[in-house]
């Protein structure tokens, strides 16, 4: 290897978060040849985790914080890329390429990547705020709700789970591992009813039911009461029902992290906006991504994607776009979560479905649905069936649509309509 | 402990101490043995974290459960009748000593 210009020392790429994205970007930058530095900035005290097991095995303490790590700092170290923790970006200077950080001090850039991520949104109740009303992003959060958990089994309280999206769901089914009495609020006539084909949502309350949760759907929630000591012991109903609980948690989605992007003049709309290669459109130096991002499609519409998947691929992205590259993610969008001993794959985006084939039956160990919309397949949801999943992902990246009656026959091979690969 | 060796694209071998109990893929990466990527955290979701065993050892390992082989199809280097997921082997005694080898790519 050459030894770097005296212009490549004097650059230094900032990365604004330590988490897939981040991380992601900070090797794709080292992977893509640049030779100057990379800070990876990150407001945790933790060094870069794994954030899916978290309402997993790691809230059900069957793994050690070794086992969450993604990458050490020896490790990042090695590839030459400096991580700081526990520091909090306050400001952009965009002008000047300065970061304002809380501490009072500076940090110059060349080239900055704002993968900051996103906040989960607050119940907008009165006593939300109490304790003992808990959220799920980080590995403190984590850790602080599996801390109630012990102390919800010892004391014999049940634990309220507040919105029935994956989070929420992901954590009642391990309450219900661990033994708790569990209670999940659904302010929606369904649960996953946005994502899920409405078969798969109705099959997802049996599940929740069959395993012990007590599942209320289209709950409208008047406030969380608290104890003499102000912790959270129930949730109040509308209609008057009051459930005890010793914990609450809330899953009812997330706020991406916009606000210094927004602050320093950037295009924000529920996210930065990023065309596909993670670029902003106000500045060449600043690129963008994954869950703090909105990305601009073709036709002029906002994608706003949470999942590992998107992470990874927009990291790489933006680390293309620094180094004058551009590199599109246009790949198949897929997802999972596991619940029980069911893993549910999903690929493609299922918006605007009018139709959905089963492929397989829903009392059997694996089956999948299949999402058509004017009669060309857009995605596909399949538990315990992930050769159905990768099927599908090989068939929307291919641009084939399999007949109703092909993708209904269990018989049929989906993947051999794009020949093996 | 259970010492697993790895052998990176390179050729490299890397021999790990691996606590019973963690998967193959979680001592890799906690190690920072190249050429391995676990994406998914380890929860057979994207399988980026290919490796083939030994294969004289194969049939020693606990069998792939049908997540596990579903998710084969997807591997970015040549599947092979020893592919597995290393984020699906757990290390135990029976495993000690045991070599897997890593492809060259993963996505």
């Amino acid at each position: 290897m050459s030894a770097p210009s005296p212009a490549s020392e004097r650059e230094r790429i900032v990365i604004v978060g330590t988490g897939q994205a981040g991380v992601q970007s900070a090797e794709a930058l080292r992977a893509g040849g640049y030779a100057g530095e990379i800070v990876l900035l990150g407001d945790e005290p933790h060094a870069p985790y794994h954030r899916p097991p978290l309402s997993k095995a790691w809230l059900a303490g069957d793994i050690e914080a070794a086992q969450l790590v993604m990458r050490s700092p020896e490790l990042l170290e090695k590839k030459g890329i400096t991580l700081r923790t526990g520091v909090r970006v306050q400001a952009i200077q965009r002008s000047a390429r300065v970061l304002q950080l809380a501490d009072g001090s500076t940090l110059a850039y060349t080239g900055l990547v704002l993968a900051t991520g996103a906040t989960p949104r607050a119940l907008a109740v009165p006593g939300a705020q109490a304790p003992g009303v808990l959220v799920l992003r980080t590995r403190d959060d984590a850790s602080a709700i599996a801390r109630h958990f012990v102390r919800c089994a010892e004391q014999q309280q049940p634990v309220v789970v507040i919105g029935g999206g994956f989070i929420g769901l992901e954590v009642a089914a391990t309450a219900r591992k661990k033994g708790l009495q569990v209670t999940v609020l659904e302010a929606a006539p369904r649960l996953l009813g946005r994502v899920l084909a409405p078969m798969l949502c109705d099959w997802y309350a049996q599940l929740h039911r069959g395993h012990g949760v007590s599942l209320l759907l289209e709950a409208r929630i008047e406030s969380i009461e608290h104890d003499t000591r102000g912790h959270a012991c129930a949730v109040r109903l509308l209609d008057g029902t009051r459930l005890a609980a010793g914990l609450v948690v809330v899953g009812v989605g997330v706020q991406a992290n916009d606000g210094l992007a927004a602050a320093a003049g950037l295009e924000c709309d529920r996210g930065i906006v990023v065309d596909a290669c993670g670029r902003t459109a106000a500045d060449p130096h600043i690129v963008a991504a994954g869950d703090c991002t909105a990305r601009r499609l073709a036709d002029g519409s906002l994608l706003r994607l949470e999942s590992v998947q998107n992470a990874t691929e927009q990291g790489k992205s933006a680390a293309a776009a620094l180094l004058g590259q551009a590199r599109p993610f246009s790949a198949t969008p897929w997802f999972w979560s596991d619940q029980y001993d069911k893993k549910l794959q999903m690929a493609g985006l299922s918006a605007g479905a009018d139709r959905w084939v089963l492929r397989g039956a829903m009392d059997a160990p694996s089956f999948s649905v299949l999402h058509y919309r004017a009669g060309r397949l857009i995605a596909a949801d399949s538990v315990n069936a992930a050769k159905d999943h990768l099927a599908v992902r090989k068939l929307l990246e291919a641009g084939v649509s399999p007949t109703v009656e092909q993708a209904g026959d269990v018989g049929f091979n989906l993947a051999g309509l794009v020949g093996s690969v | 402990m259970t010492h697993i060796t790895y052998i990176e694209p390179s050729g490299q071998a890397v021999t790990v101490d691996v606590t019973e109990g963690w998967s193959l893929m979680q001592a890799a990466i906690a190690q920072g043995v190249d050429g391995i990527v676990g994406e998914c955290g380890g929860s057979c979701a994207c399988a980026t974290c290919h490796c083939y065993v030994d294969e004289a050892r194969l049939a020693q390992l606990p069998p792939p459960s049908d997540g596990e082989l579903g998710m084969l199809d997807n591997v970015a280097a040549e599947r092979r009748p020893n592919s597995r997921l290393a984020c699906q082997i757990k290390a135990s005694p029976a495993l000690e000593g045991l070599t897997v080898t890593l492809p060259e790519c993963q996505e």
